[in-house]
Formats: C-alpha cells, structure tokens, sequence
C-alpha cells in the first residue's frame, strides 16, 4: 500500500479509471495542462493525452451541459468544478436535466456523469471559496451525492461515482486534502502519512455508495457527520469526554439510514454536525430521519451543531466554523438532557 | 470515411518554448479611421478586426484617434498608473509576508482601468472585475482604505466579509466586486437599462477578463444591451490568460472578442490596451454613442497579464517565463511616459522622483491601515457583526445564533483569562 494525501488518492481513482475504461474522460477548468488548481488532475493529460483529459472554457453551464452531451453518446464523463461555490452557473443544467434524463425518457436516455468538486471553508477563502452546498443538491431527486473524509474513501467511492450509472456530485472537502483537521487552526498541520486512512492501495477498489461507516464506535451518543467535520468530531468528543459512535456518513443521496439508526437506536442520543449552514441544511434531513426511526429509543432532543446561517465571513473564519467546542457543548447538553 | 477530430487549442508557447506571439497582427499606430459615433454597428465591423493604436514605436500620438489629451492630463494618468503598480507590489509583498491572505495584481494592464475611469464622467456606474483597481484609484478611493478591506480590518468597507481585492464604493459610484466571474456583466446593462428609463445622461461600463467571456453572463450581456439598446461599455480585458487557460480556449483562436459584438449587432471595437491614448479615445467614442442613445459598445483591450493570476498561483508551471519580455505591445506605462518625454513633458529625473514619491505614499498608507488592525493584530472587528446585512432587518434565527456566539465567545475569553498564570497579570 502506498501513502497518499487526499490529493494524490483522487488522482489515482482518475489514473486507474482512465487506465482500465477508454470511455472516462476528464475535464474542467485548467485541469488538463496545468493539473488543476489543487493537482488532483496532475499528469493525467501527460498519460492519458488530450482528447481524455481535457482544459475547458470558462463555463461551468458549459462543462455539465457538454458532459451530459458525452455521458449519452456513451462517454463516461467526470467533471471538474473549481469550486463547489462556482458550481451555481451549472444548477439548471444539474437539477432539470441530468438529473431527470433517465426519468423522463423513461430509461431510455440517461448520463452518467461525475462532478467533483473542492467543498468547505478554512482556507481563508471567504465567502465564493468555501461554501458547503451539499444540501442544495440533495434535495434535488435523481442525482446521488457523496462526500469522503479520508484519502481511502475518497478513491474508492471517486471510483464508484465513475462506474455508476447514475449522475454523482462528489464533494471533496478541501481543508483536509493535505491532512485532517481537527478543528484548530493554530496547531501545526498534520499529514494524512500520520492517519491510518493515508494507506490507500495503488490499484481498483471500490467503496460501496450508499454506506455509512462507523469510525469510532461508543455507547453514550452518536454523532452523524461527514467531510471535515468528521475529524473535528473527533477532536470534540476528546474534549467533552463522552464515548460518542462517530459515523461517517460518506453518502448523502442514497443514504445508508440502517446504518445511522442502528446506531442511534443503541446510544439514544444524537448530535448531528455539518460545516454547511443550518436552516435547510442536510442535518434537517438526517434529524428527520433519526425522529421518524429512532423516537422511541431518544432520552434527549437531536442537537445540530452547523455554521451560522450567514455567508461564510473572511475575517471571522473561525468563528463561523463549528469547531470541537461547539460540538462538544452540544454532546454534553444531550448528555444532561434527561 | 471521413473521421471528426477533436482540436483541442494548444497555447503558442509552453514552459521551456520559444515565446511566441506572431498569432497578434497588430497594424501600425493610426492606421484605424475613426468612425461618427453613430455609425451603424454593421458598418464599422473592420473595428473589430483591426486594432486601434495611437501611440507609435517613437512614442508619438498619431492618427484619427489621437485624443489630443493636455500634457497636464498625461501626468496625471502617469501618476494613476504608476501608483496602481506600486500599490500592486506593496500588497502582494504583504501576502508574502503573511499579513493579508490574498492578492491579484494588474500589472502590465493599467492602462485599462486607468484611462478609461479617466475617460468616463464620474457620475457614470462602473462593474468591474477584480483586476480592475486602478478606477478606484482613478475615482479617488484613499489607499488606505482599500489596504483595510484587503486588512478585513475595522475599517473594511466590508466589515471583514470578503476576501483581499473584493471591493466596492458606492459613494464612488462603482460596484461590488464578485468572485463569481462575469456575473457583473449582465448587471451592468440592467444598470444602463434603469438609466434609460429614467431618461438619465449616466451610462454605465463594466469589465470581465476574456477567460471569463465563456460564461452565459456574457451572453445575456449581450443580448439584453442589443435588444433594448442600452447606453453601457462593454469591455472585454484580453490578457491572454486565465490562469493557466491562454485566449484560445475562450474561443480566441478565429475570431477577435471585439468581432462578437456584430453577431449581437453590437459594434465591435478591439483597442491597443497599453496604450493609454487608444484606450481613452475608444472609452470617450463609446461613452459619447452610448449618451446619444447610439446604444452599447463592446471593447477588447489587448494586453497583457505580466504577473502570477493571484498569489496562489505560479504562471511558470504553465507559460514561459520570459513571454512578458516578449509581449509585443510593451509596457503601458514605459509608453505613456516615452510619450511624454518625446512631447518634452516629462524627464527621467521627474520620473524617477515620482516613483519616489508614490513609493513613499503607499509606505505611509500601509503605515495607516494597519493602525485599524490586521487579520491577526488588534483592533479587530467584533465577530457577531457577521449577523448583520444578511437581511435588512435581522431575523429571529440569526438573534437566537447571534446570542449563541456571543455566549461562545464569552466563555473563550473566560478560559483564556483564567490560563493567565499568576502573578503575570
Ligand atoms: C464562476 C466562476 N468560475 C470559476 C472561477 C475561478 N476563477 C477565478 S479567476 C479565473 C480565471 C479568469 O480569467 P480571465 O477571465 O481571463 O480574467 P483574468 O484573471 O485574466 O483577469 C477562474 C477560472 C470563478 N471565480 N468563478
Ligand atoms: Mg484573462
């Protein structure tokens, strides 16, 4: 097994299936020469040439739209978006038709194209660089929706998306493309080498989406996040000295609710935390879901912990992210909920 | 059988190659007939495959489109270009060192957004992109308050919500700047379209990079600004690159950006952008037909990107190092100068003065603006006004959220406080 960063673990599920299928092509907006902003396309075209990784114009209608065009003419597109806060120019070419294709040709047209794109705040980005619009899209009926937490998932649910025959958005929470993170900004970075989930195998695997994974197993409650956050869980659960079940989501659309609610069911507590903004966010769904499953078993009120329901402030990044405290005060308000 | 192939476009020159840009034709300075202002877009389409130049290899002003500006006027421009650059270089030595997060420079462009807010009445409604700062500086935006949004200090005109460059002046009459490309583009002519409406003498202009001319935005643009003939400057900022994409992939490889604007019966007109007189006679024609009700122009402004996209890129990984050298139509403020040396005007001594001084003035003006704080020294900005401007009036949600980070923050500061060991206080 080889050790890789989140970045490398991408571009690996991308060298392996430009490698095994003639059909996948890759293209975005300077994801060709250049290897895209963050590197997950670097090499490819070198390898693959330029008619199956490709630059693209500045049009990311465009980019969707044309990938719909090659998804049904037999292609097996995977879209780059620079940035999840740049996806909105494609939202009527996502939510009306590849979404709805196979729906309405009633299975007789369909696309199935991946989207990637870099998600999540803590980079300083400001509000057009680090949006979590996950929640946009689930609500949306007929495209599924992951986002990995890891280097591993990442390149075997990247490698699911391409080899499903459903549309996929795949989120890619930048903040941990070079290490989790566990909510302070102010320790020193760490690299995913320290991580068990930095193994990743060089060749094909898959990841199932549509699975959820426990990644630290408790008793007294479970915390259902995804992304970033799931490291930031971690860290809050040190911090409130609870034994929480941390489960990793991984999957938004489908969602792996057997998972979630076994889990719930066992702790009978729940705190659910996403870096997205609260009102609408995904976290309605899963507490929704946990209510309609789990109400017998629950000794306290689901608690979401989410950012604030503003844009996403430049200066004030860190107050606006919900790090460890705030999950670890929710944790302890379940705790004393009696 | 015959068999489609894809074309993929391939820049002139990568990493390692010879810089090359015979892919220019560009005709002698004063060669381009200046059209009445109220020509017909369809008769004047050649001003989209020429280029208009007034500015010669001696360094003087020739042609129909000198604007035969006053050498006082010339200064002035020198100093606006001059101080948009050293501006440029202060900021983005403060990135390196840590003290902003980000930053983009123009440099190499300037003569862009220089003469044309110059050119422009200041009652006129600008958009710009965000390689535009040199109409602020034009319009007259203290520098110190530019350095605080870039700070997110408590003088950010933004109240520390947006990144680095992200500004905006309503006094000053110019709009926020997106970090979404191109979207200012269409607002721009709904702009013009209330202006017209309201039967105003007040146009407005509006700037996108050609990368970004892919964007649906640009067509809406377009369509809208024909359709209802509203009096709006449409410029197109071609430096060759978007980030590591050069022009062809913007759909510059066979036809011009100024030959769009006949295919929307919008007239086309591609400009020297370093050169500073073009740049403005072309800005006061346009401006001039749009207040006539001529209707909206479309401009190219050839030019350059001489440096990085932003601080997080590194152009050499994507285009030679040298093209900048090699760029034919030079260095627009080496060429407002040369012409006001060769009109007797200007001097290398007052030059070099200049530069002095403005160096001196940026040096003062950072001096200024960290006194209002920095993303990491005091005074700060109190982070629960981040609450506030989502809504006109704030809703029972962001309160009770509000609250909560208040309460947040208060324990913070109690932990930290009480982490003070004794006899330290
Ligand atoms: C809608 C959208 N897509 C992508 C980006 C990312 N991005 C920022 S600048 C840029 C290149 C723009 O190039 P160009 O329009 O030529 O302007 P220049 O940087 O050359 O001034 C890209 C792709 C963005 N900011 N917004
Ligand atoms: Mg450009």
């Amino acid at each position: 097994m080889a050790q890789m960063n989140m970045v490398q673990a991408i571009n690996s599920a991308l060298d392996v299936m430009l490698g095994r299928d003639p059909r996948v092509v890759v293209f975005g907006e300077d994801v060709g020469y250049f290897g895209g902003v963050f590197r997950c396309t670097d090499g490819l075209q070198r390898k693959y040439g330029e008619h199956r990784v490709l630059d693209t114009p500045i049009a990311e209608g465009g980019i969707v739209a044309a990938a719909i065009g090659m998804g049904v003419n037999g292609l097996r597109p995977v879209a780059e978006i620079q940035f999840a806060d740049y996806i909105y120019p494609a939202f009527d070419q996502i939510v009306s038709e590849l979404a709805r294709l196979r729906y309405r040709t009633a299975g007789d047209y369909s696309a199935p194209v991946t989207i990637r794109t870099p998600c999540g705040g803590g980079i300083r980005g400001g509000q057009t660089h680090s949006q979590s619009p996950e929640g946009v899209f689930t609500h949306v009926c007929g495209i599924k929706v992951v986002m990995p937490s890891n280097p591993y998932d990442a390149k075997g649910l990247l490698i699911s998306s391409i080899e499903d025959e459903d549309p996929v958005v795949f989120f890619e929470p930048k903040r941990i493309y070079n290490g989790p993170f566990d909510g302070d900004p102010h320790k020193p970075a760490v690299p995913w080498s320290t991580h068990p989930k930095g193994e990743v195998p060089e060749g094909h695997y898959a990841i199932p989406i549509g699975k959820a994974e426990i990644v630290r197993p408790g008793k007294d409650v479970t915390i259902l996040t995804y992304g970033t956050m799931v490291h930031v869980a971690e860290a809050a659960v040190q911090l409130a000295g609870v034994d929480a079940e941390i489960v990793d989501v991984r999957t938004m659309v489908p969602l792996d609710v057997d998972t979630l609610c076994t889990s719930v069911c066992k702790t009978g507590r729940c705190v659910i935390a996403h870096e997205a903004t609260r009102f609408s966010g995904f976290g309605a769904e899963l507490s929704a879901t946990v209510q309609e499953e789990c109400f017998w078993h629950l000794e306290a009120p689901i608690q979401r912990v989410t950012g604030w329901d503003t844009p996403y402030p430049h200066a004030f990044e860190w107050d606006y992210f919900p790090g460890p405290a705030r999950i670890a005060a929710a944790l302890r308000g379940v705790m004393e909920a009696r | 059988m015959t068999q489609s192939r894809l074309h993929v476009p391939h820049p002139p020159a990568r990493p390692g190659e010879k810089p090359d840009f015979s892919y220019l034709e560009i005709p002698p300075a004063g060669r381009e007939p200046r059209p009445d202002t109220l020509a017909p877009a369809l008769e004047i389409e050649r001003l989209g495959t020429g280029m208009v130049r007034v500015l010669d290899e001696q360094g003087h002003a020739v042609g129909a489109w000198n604007p035969h500006l006053e050498p006082e006027d010339l200064q002035v421009a020198l100093r606006h270009m001059l101080l948009t650059r050293h501006f440029d270089e202060r900021m983005q030595r403060m990135q390196r060192q840590g003290r902003i997060s980000f930053y983009m420079k123009s440099t190499g462009e300037e003569a862009v957004a220089v003469a044309q807010a110059m050119a422009l009445e200041p009652g006129d409604m600008l958009f710009p992109s965000y390689r535009t700062q040199g109409l602020f500086i034009v319009r007259g935006k203290s520098l110190v308050d530019l350095m605080c949004q870039c700070l997110s200090n408590t003088r950010d005109m933004c109240r520390g919500r947006q990144m680095p460059i992200m500004y905006h002046w309503a006094e000053g009459n110019i709009f926020s700047i997106s970090g979404n490309l191109a979207t200012q583009f269409p607002q721009a002519v709904g702009w013009a379209m209330a202006a017209a409406i309201k039967g105003e003498d007040r146009i407005a202009a509006t700037w996108i990079g050609e990368g970004s001319s892919a964007e649906a935005d640009f067509h809406h643009a377009m369509t809208f600004a024909a359709v209802y003939q509203a009096p709006v400057i449409l410029n197109v900022v071609n430096n060759q690159w978007a980030i590591s994409s050069f022009q062809g992939f913007a759909g510059g490889e066979r036809r011009t950006f100024a030959q769009r604007g006949p295919g929307y019966g919008i007239p086309g007109v591609r400009v020297d952008g370093n050169d500073f007189l073009a740049v403005y006679a072309v800005t006061r024609w346009a401006a001039e037909r749009a207040r006539a009700s001529g209707g909206p122009t479309l401009i190219e402004h050839v030019t350059y990107r001489a440096a990085a996209h932003s601080t997080s890129d590194d152009p050499s990984r994507y285009r030679p190092k040298e093209e900048w050298q090699a760029w034919p139509l030079g260095d627009p403020i080496t060429r407002l100068k040369n012409h006001l040396i060769a009109l007797g005007e200007w001097s290398e001594e007052r030059h070099a003065a200049l530069e002095k001084e403005l160096e001196a003035h940026v040096t003062a003006c950072w001096k200024e603006a960290v006194t209002y704080g920095t993303l990491t020294e005091g005074p700060t900005l109190d982070p629960v006004s981040m609450f506030e401007d989502v809504f006109h009036d704030m809703p029972p949600h962001l309160k009770r959220q509000r609250e909560e980070l208040r309460r947040l923050l208060a324990a913070q500061h109690a932990a930290a406080a009480a982490q003070v060991p004794d006899g330290e206080g």
